[in-house]
């Protein structure tokens, strides 16, 4: 004899959840002085692995050390505790652009926080603009940042261009040429793919420009696994760089293809993962001399401070390249928040013009650009090292040749 | 150069091979087309890293291990979620319809219990990463493993099929499932069998992709992906079909890659593909129906 039917409990069900509703906002409402922040963020789907790398741990991080401080420092002094509402993108634009209406319009949050990936925050960059909330675009890397910059005015976009990047690396290798540490041949492979794509287009008119000769210059499909074949014809080509503008899956195999040859250039540079912190664990210890993107000033006190706190925190270390500028762009959110206050118009105006104590030193947009980046990192005894620009603040020497594996 | 194409293509095929054997099987026999084939395969991988890392067994030790626990995981999926469906399709093409949707609905379970458990992080070891000189030829010992573990495994499955009284039922019943109860097979046994075979040779790929493949939790479908070109141009449930399929693929690609350009290596292989269902739809080795 049961004493509850089908019906019962089918009605029961959608009572419960709407008391669970009411009793999660209840509790989160209490303090009608918080301050609401949400973001649409990929925790499945393809873009999740860039998304838990680095943006969701930063924006954990952030949250609970502003929480832990007492909360969001307002222009009168008072603070107010943040209050987060997330919702997961599963890696579509299609669920991000609603994700983000459904922020600006139902629930009313104070401030947006962008997703991770270059296509993504393109994707809401209208809706932000229409809505008028102020995006802070991290994680996109894209040649066309002025053009994005100058249409969406409280757009901001931090992590430069291909073409940076690209022109960077140029620079490293020119200098190691004109040393004599290499000879004027580059092994060239890259992903075709956005940014792999966005990478060797502004590489290949740098490497002529320099007087380079591009021995082997070609591209793969994303999602190859093997790259024994390509390997060997880089290695059969007489070149004394091999450069792979790659994504993460690419830089490892092709480390660990590398290492099982023999292959040993007197310049290994990868892209997109090498700056991961299991990038040494994947290179099986021999991490020592590889170029790849990004990099940071391993020897400043706030970037030690930083990785500590997100090791603590999240239990892995930050990725060299965009965590630490996350992170940044974060900590000038909330003291453009002290400054202005929560009205998007004056908050993009603060962000636009301020300048701003953050952990990757003392950052001021340019035409709503950061600037002031590494290109180029490298492995030097344990830490990721930025090497390029030379002339910045806490770059270290790059090391040509590399050791062998 | 001829040699150097040849052996690194032949390497590449049998891990290709490797991963399409258990799928081939779980559609073949049981009729099910699984399409949260890769995430299995994913669990493995990954549960062969934890044990690395963990306790620093080699994947190569705990492969068995990996392989016995797939087989029992594919046992009790068969027998938990799939039985229903078989028993409620009467043995119609029903069930092909059902099996896809409802494996479809497992991939995002098992994305989501990857997830939860390993996080989105890319995942990769080092183990057994160096060379061994075959011919003349540096190929990587990991890949060498997995291609003994392709040959042997695709082998000892094909003359257990073709000799054996259990090869046999195997077979029976999938060409007949109808008629197979007629001399006295238990079908509904068999095709947990070769479910839970299948399942067995998706961890084990799983397993040796681990030792030398960077993978991420939401990375299943890849593998799903390229198991299902090689399984459906070697024919659909035939094993030897699915071992030359896979060889041929990888030889295909790396041909491309080193004789005209790596960026049409996928081009290559689905032109292939595509040249196999215009020539053959069954398959290479298919049966004409």
């Amino acid at each position: 004899m049961t004493a509850i039917s089908r019906r019962a409990a089918l009605r029961a069900v959608p009572v419960g959840m709407a008391a669970c509703l009411v009793l999660g906002t209840g509790a989160a409402a209490a303090d009608d002085a918080t301050v609401k922040i949400g973001y649409a963020v990929a925790r499945t789907g393809p873009n999740a692995t860039g998304a838990g790398i680095t943006t969701i741990p930063n924006y954990e991080l952030w949250v609970d050390t502003v929480n832990k401080a007492g909360g969001l420092k307002m222009p009168d002094g008072s603070q107010r505790m943040i209050e987060v509402v997330e919702y997961d993108n599963r890696s579509s634009n299609e669920d991000l652009v609603r994700a983000i209406e459904r922020l600006a319009s139902q629930d009313k949050v104070d401030l947006i926080l962008p997703p991770w990936g270059t296509g993504a925050n393109l994707a809401i960059a209208p809706l932000m603009a229409r809505f008028g909330y102020p995006q802070l675009a991290v994680t996109a890397v894209t040649d066309k940042a002025p053009d994005f910059a100058a249409r969406w005015e409280r757009s901001f976009w931090m992590l430069g261009g291909g073409h940076d990047y690209a022109a960077g690396l140029v620079d490293v290798l020119s200098q190691a040429r004109d040393a004599g540490t290499i000879n004027g041949k580059i092994a060239v492979v890259s992903v075709a793919d956005g940014f792999g794509i966005d990478l060797i287009t502004g590489a290949r008119p740098a490497f002529e420009e320099a007087g380079f000769e591009l021995a082997y210059d070609k591209t793969y499909p994303l999602g190859t696994s093997d790259f024994a074949a390509i390997m060997s014809e880089a290695q059969a080509s007489g070149a004394d760089s091999f450069v792979a503008f790659s994504y993460p899956p690419g830089s490892f195999g092709m480390t660990k293809t590398a290492q099982s040859m023999g292959y040993n250039p007197k310049v290994f540079y990868i892209s997109v993962g090498g700056a991961f912190p299991i990038y040494p664990g994947v290179a099986d210890g021999k991490a020592e001399g590889v170029m790849a993107i990004g990099g940071v000033d391993a020897d400043s006190p706030a970037i030690m401070d930083y990785f500590a706190r997100h090791e603590a925190f999240a239990g892995k270390a930050p990725d060299s390249w965009a965590s630490a500028i996350t992170y940044a762009s974060l900590e000038m959110l909330a003291q453009a928040v002290e400054r202005a206050g929560l009205d998007h118009a004056a908050l993009a105006g603060e962000l636009s013009t301020g300048s701003f104590d953050t952990v990757i030193g003392e950052v001021k947009l340019e035409d709503n650009q950061l600037r002031d980046l590494w290109w180029v990192g490298q492995w030097q005894g344990g830490a990721f090292r930025a090497v390029n620009p030379a002339g910045k603040e806490g770059a270290s020497v790059p090391m040509i040749p590399k050791p062998d594996w | 150069m001829l040699t150097t194409t040849l052996i690194l293509g032949l390497v590449l095929g049998g891990t290709y091979a490797l991963l399409a054997l258990g799928l081939t099987l779980q559609y073949g026999i049981a009729r099910i087309m699984n399409l949260a084939y890769g995430e299995f395969a994913l669990a493995a991988a990954f549960l062969a890293v934890a044990l690395f890392q963990g306790i620093g067994l080699s994947p190569l030790l705990s492969l068995p291990g990996i392989a016995a626990a797939g087989y029992g995981a594919g046992w009790l999926l068969y027998q938990v979620m799939m039985r229903p469906l078989v028993a409620r399709s009467g043995g119609g093409g029903r069930l092909e319809t059902d099996s896809i949707l409802a494996t479809f609905g497992l991939l995002f379970l098992l994305q989501g219990g990857l997830l939860l458990a390993f996080g989105a992080d890319f995942t990769s070891i080092s183990h057994l990463e160096r060379g061994v000189d075959v011919f003349g030829v540096p190929v990587a010992a990991n890949r060498l493993i997995a291609f003994a573990i392709c040959v042997l495994a695709g082998g000892a499955l094909v003359a257990a099929l073709r000799f054996t009284r259990w090869g046999l039922a195997m077979r029976a019943v999938a060409l007949a499932p109808g008629s197979a109860p007629l001399v006295g097979i238990d079908v509904n046994r068999v095709a947990r069998q070769g479910f839970a075979l299948g399942a067995a040779l998706a961890a084990t790929a799983g397993a040796s992709i681990s030792m030398y493949q960077t993978f991420s939790a939401t990375g299943g479908v890849v593998f799903t992906m390229k198991a299902l070109v090689i399984v459906i141009m070697g024919g659909v449930g035939n094993v030897p079909g699915a071992l030359a399929a896979g060889f041929a693929l990888g030889l295909i690609e790396t041909f491309v890659a080193t004789a005209i350009d790596p960026g049409l290596t996928l081009a290559a292989t689905f032109a292939l593909f595509l040249g196999v269902l215009l020539w053959r739809p069954q398959g290479l080795f298919g049966a004409r129906t």
